[in-house]
């Protein structure tokens, strides 16, 4: 990344591509899969791998470390995956900043709602309260 | 170009679609029995099969056509003959996956 005019032209450049960033974001898509090719696994073989898939069956699944620490990732990375991948859809087609602007934000928003509601639902079906 | 294409259009499903079902299912979990009846009877309907199973599809594709470019970003398989064999055997490979799971689900699961 640019250091400032002390840097060398060299260092100035290195890192920027014809956008100036986003090197970030391509890695952090690639390690988010990578996650999610093993999360996604873990959650496929899981309902597989149920004797039931009624209620009792998958809280009892949801409601054991073994279940809800998975899941809880397989939230929190999904989302952010998504988020993520969205992101270079919008960009693609999206080019007047203004609009770009609001429907990347509005896919923030909507990202951490989501993953928000999701993690809510894990805690109070692991910790039992409002029913 | 139409697994590229898949890719993104599955990304789309599955980040739209597959997420709002992931969060309602668990949701519908946390609230008892009552919800999760209500979300039980949307998924068991045809409407709700034709949307889980290409919701299982699009995942399977993603995932797949996930690794062919994860290898091709380390600067493999992109041979002409290699890199439209792996993208033909995302897709056959997708379907397989796909139906080997709901047959499991619907049928063969004792």
């Amino acid at each position: 990344m640019s250091t400032g005019d002390s840097s060398t032209p060299i260092g100035k450049a290195r890192g920027l591509g014809s956008a100036r960033e986003g090197g970030e974001h391509w890695l952090t898509e690639r390690v988010t899969s990578i996650a999610l090719l093993l999360l996604g696994t873990w959650f496929i073989a899981s309902i597989l791998l149920l004797p039931k898939l009624d209620p009792a069956t998958l809280l009892e699944w949801l409601r054991a470390p073994s279940g809800a620490i998975p899941m809880a990732l397989l939230v929190v990375v999904g989302f952010k995956h998504a988020l993520d991948g969205m992101k270079v859809f919008v960009d693609d087609y999206v080019h007047e900043p203004g609009s770009n602007f609001v429907i990347n934000t509005l896919l923030l928003f909507f990202a951490v709602a989501g993953g928000a509601i999701s993690l809510y639902a894990l805690a109070v079906l692991s910790f039992g309260a409002a029913s | 170009m139409i697994v590229s294409i898949l890719h993104r259009a599955t990304g789309i499903a599955l980040s739209v679609a597959g997420l709002a079902v992931l969060t309602w299912w668990l949701m519908a979990l946390a609230h008892g029995p009552e919800a999760y009846a209500t979300f039980e009877k949307a998924s068991h309907s045809w409407i709700g099969l034709v949307v889980l199973i290409g919701l299982t599809w699009s995942f399977f594709q993603h995932l797949l056509s996930g690794i062919r470019h994860l290898v091709m970003d380390t600067g493999a398989a992109f041979e002409l003959g290699v890199n439209k064999t792996f993208a033909i055997l995302t897709i056959v490979g997708s379907v397989i996956l796909t139906a080997l799971l709901w047959a499991w689900l619907l049928g063969v699961r004792p």
